[in-house]
């Protein structure tokens, strides 16, 4: 069998790595015209910042893809012809396939606005992005950044490391308003603004400004404001890379389109990753999903699937994390942003510090007479993966879960853990006396216990 | 601002072949440098002090201690200052932006002057103290208060000039790590150890007319502390203390807190390291074949203090061997115990990063290792599928550990060179590290869970 794998981004080398463990004998091409070798996409933002150099964003040593027979091929594809199972490259002569995984990833999204083709003017997803910024920030003193999501903080960051200026626009009242309930996002807030960046809420672009050469000068907003700025980060989201698909008989929608395999309309065409549209996405999860694990977790689907041993897409309890400048943020589970009717929520935050936990659980049902916790967000404070997700899974108790969430806790030895005021909060709240009974570092006795 | 540190041409070459930084001796080369004017002032002072060794080392006088007073106030109130002014103030968080820009640190111009300049003084040290006399005499407040001898009055400037060093630069790595509290702690140990252990204290015996003990310094670093000639002149209760440490406080204490109770909390080596050598730590090797060479150089060096330690027993007890025996425990001294752990492992910093000794050389590194690696309770902990493998654990290993290769895969990172600085832990922008001691079954590998759907991809 021969494997091509358009793209070299996680997903597209997750599958490559597991195909290559299921099937010793498949040989397996990665198509790619971004980089020779995969590396990190969501570390571009240290590169800018000068805290790793491109080697050190790369996820193996060069010898692992000879090492594993996973060819590396630098090309773009332009266009797949399904019929005759070849793919029509940019550079090199046309590539004949048995098996296809499309593995493409995103296109920063834009809105239409007025001057967006301007030079300076730009989204971030790749190198190429990257090396675009280099070049047209230097002698910046003074950036706009659009959106409230994560690229849009990370360019702000980044921005800010060189001295530049950032005035920061996002539509909604909080940042990440899809994902963070209001107490955390009014904190994350007020970091980015302790940050030294001009962050403006409720605010959206409104035209981008030419000077006398064509480049960006300032943008207008949708408060009628203007913002002199030198260069324009658009980072209200991405698209699925899918252009080249055009004619090719592979069903798109804003993705490809997949089913719980990951298999396409045809055969032996899969997709997976950001450019991946779930026809019909499991319990929970959306359509689309452009998240580095979830692009780990199609990709190891799909292998299985293109080696003729189909499992269902099953991603587990929904988890993710990122970092606001310096203050880190976990989340497990499904956090409504409003809670649904039979659901509650419990919240501390520190009186000084940027910390805080929240945990959300339905009221006890009558059938089972627990309160099951249902998510976990916390900021400033590192929690374990395996104690939240299994907590969550099994619907356990909050009481539960609140006399042993020490042993939840995974911040560094020493740090100071206040699962204790939490439960001090609850006990006020609900007229109870619970006492924290698990501190960190009995994990494994408590797994067994609650088995 | 003006030199783009990394450029993709139009047409996209390879990226993976541009040189994607440019290390120039300009320090406002670096794109995310920005000094302030206070800043720039707290480096006049360390110019000063600098200034001060000069004119000490050119006039041959020390200016009855005025000089010494110039170069502590320069160096470590102007050292200070500049750590202070750099990390003390705004939110506290990792700041490591602009390393791999900085002509310093990532490996630039200034970076090969300095190690140059670093490994020529501890040549001359070594072999040569005659060419620093002047140098010297800048301390000879401190060597006449302890009625040091001439001749060895350049271990007083070295020793002083080592302990301002983990002092000064102590607070930095203080100050730059003060969100977490294992860092902070971590940091005032290993400076306290050396400023009393490896410089009060000794120099408070050479003034109680007693030898000049390190008494955190074990066998096999101390390479001489077993050996037959020790035992002619070491107080007993020193010996005593010392086998004790040797024999049972090591393996005990390796055994409930990893080799890191020693290598990045006690050991002088390891405090310069964790302080004077911060700034470097990210130049260590991570490759497999740096992995591959570290393993046969450190048991090597093991193997080769083990045999003199014997040899030297042997020839002591029945007089067999003599010539061999010394010759063994001359190439030692000379090979490890200076060229190795001094010149190299301390002149390279800007070169191969800050633990060249502790990962290549140090034989109580190896048996720290041996026993971490079989016997310890100590582990690196991943957290489940939270890795976005951005590969800043692996980049500010300073001991040259992948730690990613093991964290994207969720697995337990149980490494006989492992230090536990914890670093890996405080550069993770996504909580993904922790060190932990713990039940030492299951600690080696992968933990068994499967914690996206049923797939072994973790």
């Amino acid at each position: 069998m021969h494997l091509v794998i358009v793209g070299n981004g996680i997903a597209g080398i997750t599958a490559a790595r597991h195909v290559r463990k299921l099937d010793a004998s498949a040989r397996i091409t990665v198509v790619s015209d971004e980089s020779d070798h995969p590396y990190s996409r969501t570390a571009l933002m240290y590169l800018y910042m000068g805290d790793l150099q491109f080697a050190h964003t790369k996820l193996y040593e060069d010898g692992f893809w000879t090492k594993n027979r996973i060819d590396l091929v630098r090309d773009r594809v332009l266009a797949v012809d399904a019929s005759a199972k070849t793919l029509t490259l940019r550079d090199a002569q046309p590539m004949s396939y048995d098996k296809l995984l499309i593995a493409t990833g995103s296109v920063p999204r834009f809105a239409g606005w007025p001057g967006q083709e301007l030079k300076g003017v730009q989204g971030f997803y790749d190198l190429q992005d990257l090396d675009r910024m280099e070049t047209d920030t230097a002698g910046v003193r003074h950036a706009v950044v659009v959106g409230g999501g994560l690229i849009g903080v990370e360019l702000a960051e980044m921005l800010h490391t060189r001295g530049i200026g950032v005035t920061l626009l996002v539509r909604s009242a909080w940042y990440l308003p899809a994902a963070l309930p209001e107490e955390e996002g009014m904190m994350v807030n007020e970091h980015i603004r302790a940050c030294g960046i001009d962050l403006r809420l409720e605010t959206e672009l409104a035209e981008v400004l030419p000077d006398s050469s064509g480049c960006v000068h300032a943008v207008t907003t949708s408060r009628g404001d203007t913002v002199e700025a030198q260069w324009v980060g658009i980072a209200i989201g991405v698209a699925p890379n899918v252009a080249f698909l055009k004619g090719s008989g592979i069903e798109t929608d804003r993705g490809v389109l997949v089913d719980e395999h990951f298999q396409t309309n045809l055969p032996d065409i899969y997709a997976a990753g950001d450019c991946a549209q779930h026809r019909t996405p499991p319990p929970g999860r959306r359509p689309i999903e452009p998240l580095w694990y979830a692009g780990r977790v199609h990709g190891a689907t799909a292998a299985f699937g293109l080696c003729g041993q189909p499992r269902a897409y099953a991603p587990g309890v929904f988890f993710n994390s990122a970092k606001f400048f310096d203050l880190e943020w976990q989340v497990y589970g499904d956090l409504n942003t409003t809670l649904a009717a039979d659901e509650r929520t419990l919240y501390w935050q520190h009186p000084t510090e940027d910390k805080a936990i929240r945990l959300n659980y339905t009221v006890a049902d009558s059938a089972r007479n627990v309160s099951s916790l249902t998510a976990v967000n916390v900021m400033g404070i590192r929690y374990r993966h395996d104690v939240c997700t299994h907590w969550i899974e099994h619907g356990t108790d909050i009481e539960t879960v609140l006399q042993n969430l020490g042993a939840a806790n995974f911040d560094p030895e020493f740090t100071a853990q206040h699962e204790a005021d939490l439960v001090a909060q609850y006990n006020r709240q609900a007229g109870r006396t619970l006492t924290l009974e698990r501190t960190r570092g009995r994990i494994r006795s408590l797994l067994a216990l609650s088995r | 601002m003006t030199t783009a540190p990394f450029r993709l041409s139009a047409d996209r070459p390879a990226f993976d072949q541009v040189p994607n930084y440019d290390p120039s001796l300009s320090l406002t080369g670096n794109p995310a440098y920005h000094p302030s004017t206070a800043q720039k002032v707290a480096l006049v002072f360390v110019g000063i002090g600098a200034l001060a060794c000069l004119v000490g080392w050119a006039s041959g006088s020390g200016f009855g201690g005025a000089l010494l007073a110039t170069v502590v106030i320069g160096f470590g109130g102007g050292g200070m200052a500049y750590a202070w002014l750099t990390y003390g103030q705004g939110h506290a968080g990792i700041q490591n932006h602009g390393i791999m820009f900085s002509a310093q640190q990532a490996r630039g111009h200034v970076g090969w002057l300095w190690g140059i300049l670093l490994t020529g003084l501890y040549v001359l040290v070594y072999w040569f103290p005659q060419y620093l006399t002047g140098l010297i005499a800048v301390f000879d407040p401190i060597s006449n208060a302890l009625g040091y001898p001439e001749g060895s009055r350049q271990w007083v400037m070295y020793g002083s000039f080592y302990s301002l060093a983990v002092g000064t630069m102590g607070v930095r790595a203080f100050l730059k790590y003060r969100h977490i509290r294992y860092q902070k702690i971590r940091t005032v140990s290993v400076v306290f150890f050396q400023l009393v252990f490896g410089y009060s204290l000794p120099y408070l015996f050479v003034l109680l007319d007693q030898p000049e003990l390190y008494l955190h310094y074990f066998w096999p670093l101390d390479y001489d502390g077993l050996w037959p000639d020790t035992f002619g002149w070491m107080p007993m209760a020193a010996l005593i203390f010392g086998a004790a440490m040797i024999f049972i406080g090591t393996p005990v204490l390796t055994y409930f807190f990893g080799k890191r109770w020693y290598c990045s909390w006690v050991c002088g080596c390891g405090g310069l390291a964790e302080t004077a050598g911060d700034p470097y730590r990210h130049l260590s090797d991570k490759s497999q074949r740096a992995w591959k060479i570290e393993r046969w150089m450190i048991h090597g060096v093991l193997a080769f203090i083990i045999l003199t330690t014997l040899m030297l027993w042997a020839n002591a007890q029945w007089g067999v061997l003599g010539p061999i025996a010394t010759g063994f425990k001359k190439w030692y001294v000379f090979f490890i115990g200076l060229m190795f752990a001094g010149v190299i492992g301390v002149g390279f910093y800007p070169v191969f990063g800050s633990r060249v000794w502790c990962r290549f050389g140090c034989p109580m590194a190896a048996i720290l290792g041996l026993q971490q690696r079989f016997f310890s309770r100590f582990r690196i902990t991943t957290n489940g599928g939270q890795c976005i493998s951005c590969g800043n654990c692996s980049t500010y290993c300073e001991m040259g550990i992948d730690v990613r290769w093991y964290a994207q895969r969720g697995q337990n990172i149980v490494r006989a060179s492992c230090v536990g600085c914890g670093v890996c832990s405080a550069v993770c922008p996504r909580g993904v590290l922790s060190l932990e001691n713990g039940p030492r079954d299951g600690r080696i590998g992968a933990p068994q869970n499967n914690l996206i759907g049923d797939l072994d991809i973790l």
